[in-house]
């Protein structure tokens, strides 16, 4: 078995490593674009699997709802920016005010759900708590289905065409660089909120140990909630940035979005915050590369068959811890 | 005053929801023509609803959390009792089985036509029972298997011109395979890793079947897939109807019999311990992958027949019908149903797939509703509809052979 397992590993090695080296002597223009567009995409799915990571960290849920919170965030940054726009009001007061909103409300969403179809499942089966998150997922897909409308939606993009930039614009556009440059702020804030700050070092000791947590005076409710904050205001971000960057918004982008994250996050190791990151930057660029060279449409197929392959080589994903099982 | 308290925290919350679905709810903005609504009557609607909505959801958490503290330890669900008190079980099996034989000549096509839906669900929900409730694997591309069924008959009809009677047993062998094939890399993984490896084999196959167009017609889909024919003879469409829907109630009545005859098996209490106790499952014997890979199999198998029935009753397939929400449709009704328990399974894939069917009238609300229904069927009954309740094996030394043990 570890010899089979061995020889696959070098065979795919070898394979990506034939490929990339031939394409980049081929042409190393387009294989650096398509690196830089893997690393926009990767940035988005990292900002999305950070909120599903951590809140598997902490009570061990897939939050099926997370894409949701995402479309909502992305859904109140358009209509905020929709009013305002037509109100008149200054641009740059319009990016801010659009972004402050999604991130509030994606916030106020994300501890919502939490206290309505999580809470009260803290210490029910874990299937019952995931058939909830699909309840609620179904549930804000279709109400803001209903209240908005099922149409995909023009979203003018916030984010203007820098003119520093300009220089650079045929090799990445000023709303990509945003992104990644956002994304990078945004990790390393999260880094600190999580290692320095009385309610990171809180959120760590929960999710290593809940009854000791408590028995030490943490709140765990309240850690739980600040967890959900935390990951819908990163969603929140991802979505209004991706909004801008695709240009159109449904109901319905939350779920194919949140998947990708979700897958990004396993990849990575789910529960891991830098495993997430490092996850979707490797889905986001090899799927990339995936269309770039080959089919499109098995982009999919694709970001499944890397993660089946890494789980079969690392069954706790890249960065999980494999922690024995406790008897 | 405890009242006072909770209106005032029901008013909260309303206020709390009117500022939240402000922003959804109330402003409209049409980005084509630059105008904007304000809808503000729907923030009264939704202060309205969620006061009295809050009011209603902790009076029941309030009722659950003190049905918990009295810990009733006889807390068999209704129908468990019933069905095992004799004077009420023969009437009842009686009674359900003149319903459903009488059903199709009663009701309409249409209704026909739903039931047989909900007792393929019935099927697939057995099945996935087998691996989610029974061996405690979490499989969210079951969906995989049944495509495999429908476009096994799809496919080995449209080329070969096999009937449904040949191709039924086949794909079950089918299904088995792809059970065993999909299974075998992946059971190593536990838990959640699992969950997201078999829901990508879901989507790769569904993705397959799209892009793939000369092997399945692509999103195209197969038209004309022939009813199944009673020994080469075949009804017209009403008839075809009911035709079917005897055949699926034979179908299920057969997975049922298998799934409680397995439930109880040798390698049926492997898959409870297994799922209980992974370590002490080893420490007495029980091979851990084999064990997990004939539940994953055994799933499989009803999955494929579910959808070879699935093909012959719409005649026409396309990718669209196995997308994941299939699968998450037939997740929730194991565990909405009662995770491990059939009765509870069966009750689960009756509501589920009729409620939504039945919701047509108010259409556009109806997922909407689907969705709060499976949050609140979660919160208050965990688990599940019906509960499952073990088989109690009692050791009843009988007193005779003891006494002519002694005597001689």
């Amino acid at each position: 078995m570890r010899w089979i397992k061995i020889s696959l590993g070098l065979a795919v090695i070898g394979i990506i490593g034939f490929f990339t080296v031939r394409e980049l002597l081929m042409d190393p223009m387009y294989f650096f674009e398509l690196f830089l567009g893997g690393l926009t995409r990767g940035s988005i799915y990292a900002l999305i699997a950070l909120g599903y990571t951590m809140v598997y960290g902490i009570i061990q849920l897939i939050n099926f709802a997370h894409g949701e919170i995402y479309m909502i965030g992305a859904m109140t940054a358009l209509i905020v920016a929709s009013v305002l726009g037509m109100w008149g009001w200054n641009t740059a007061v319009i990016v801010i005010l659009a972004f402050v909103f999604a991130i509030v409300y994606s916030c106020a969403y994300g501890f919502t759900v939490e206290k309505i179809a999580y809470k009260p499942l803290r210490n029910a089966p874990r299937l019952s708590a995931l058939i909830s998150a699909i309840g609620m997922s179904l549930f804000l897909q279709n109400y803001v289905m209903l209240a908005q409308t099922p149409d995909y939606l023009p979203f003018k993009s916030l984010i203007p065409d820098f003119k520093f930039w300009e220089p650079f614009v045929h090799i990445i556009t000023s709303v990509e660089i945003t992104i990644i440059v956002t994304t990078v702020i945004v990790m390393i804030l999260l880094g600190l909120l999580i290692k320095f700050t009385r309610i990171g070092k809180a959120m760590r000791a929960t999710a290593q140990d809940k009854v000791m947590a408590a028995l030490l005076g943490i709140n765990v409710n309240n850690v739980i909630s600040a967890t959900f904050v935390v990951g819908s205001a990163t969603a929140a971000i991802g979505g209004v940035l991706i909004a801008c960057h695709v240009g159109q918004i449904n109901f319905y982008i939350g779920f194919l979005a949140g998947l990708k994250a979700f897958i990004a996050a396993v990849l990575g190791g789910i529960g891991s915050i830098p495993g997430a990151v490092l996850g979707s930057l490797v889905l986001g660029i090899s799927e990339s590369y995936f269309t770039g060279y080959f089919y499109s449409e098995y982009e999919d197929v694709f970001a499944f068959t890397i993660l089946v392959i890494i789980l079969i080589f690392r069954p706790s994903g890249i960065l999980g811890r494999h922690d024995a099982q406790k008897v | 005053m405890a009242i006072k308290n909770q209106i005032k925290q029901s008013l909260i919350i309303a206020f709390w929801f009117m500022i939240l679905t402000f922003p959804i709810m109330v402003i409209k903005v049409n980005t084509i023509q630059n105008t904007i609504y304000f809808r503000w009557a729907n923030l009264l609607w939704v202060g309205i609803v969620t006061f009295f909505a809050s009011m209603v959801w902790n009076y029941f958490l309030r009722r659950n959390e003190a049905q918990k503290k009295k810990e009733i330890d006889d807390d068999i669900p209704l129908i468990h009792r019933l069905l095992q008190n004799d004077r009420f079980r023969r009437p009842f099996l009686g009674l359900l089985a003149a319903f459903f034989i009488a059903y199709p000549f009663v009701f309409p096509m249409y209704h026909t036509s739903i039931m047989i839906s909900a007792l393929v669900y019935v099927m697939l929900g057995l099945g996935l029972n087998i691996v989610v409730g029974l061996a405690g694997l979490l499989d969210l591309g079951y969906v995989a298997f049944y495509a495999v069924g429908a476009y096994a008959y799809a496919l080995l009809n449209l080329h070969f011109g096999l009937s449904f009677w040949v191709v039924l047993p086949m794909s079950a062998l089918l299904g088995t395979l792809f059970g065993v094939m999909l299974g075998y890399p992946v059971l190593r993984l536990r838990g959640d890793y699992l969950a997201i490896v078999t829901l990508g084999f879901g989507e790769i196959i569904r993705i397959v079947l799209e892009n793939w167009d000369d092997f399945s017609n692509g999103p195209r889909g197969i038209a004309d897939i022939p009813p199944p024919s009673f020994f080469g003879h075949y009804f017209d469409q009403h008839n075809t109807m009911i035709y079917i829907y005897f055949i699926v109630i034979g179908l299920v009545l057969m997975t049922i019999f298998f799934v409680n005859r397995l439930e109880n098996s040798k390698i049926g209490r492997a898959w409870i311990a297994l799922r209980d106790d992974e370590i002490a499952c080893q420490a007495m014997g029980i091979d851990k992958f084999k064990t997990k890979l004939t539940a994953f199999a055994l799933g499989a198998t009803w999955a494929a027949m579910g959808g070879v029935v699935f093909a012959a009753k719409t005649s026409y397939i396309n990718p669209m019908s196995f997308t994941i929400w299939e699968s998450i449709t037939i997740l929730c009704v194991v565990v909405i149903g009662g995770m491990g328990s059939a009765i509870g399974v069966i009750a689960g894939a009756l509501v589920l797939i009729l409620l939504p069917e039945y919701l047509r009238a108010v259409a556009e609300y109806r997922m909407l509703v689907f969705g709060a229904l499976q949050v609140i069927v979660m919160v208050f009954k965990p688990d599940g509809l019906i509960k499952s309740v073990r088989k109690v094996y009692t050791f009843n030394v009988q007193e005779k052979t003891i006494h002519e043990q002694t005597h001689t």
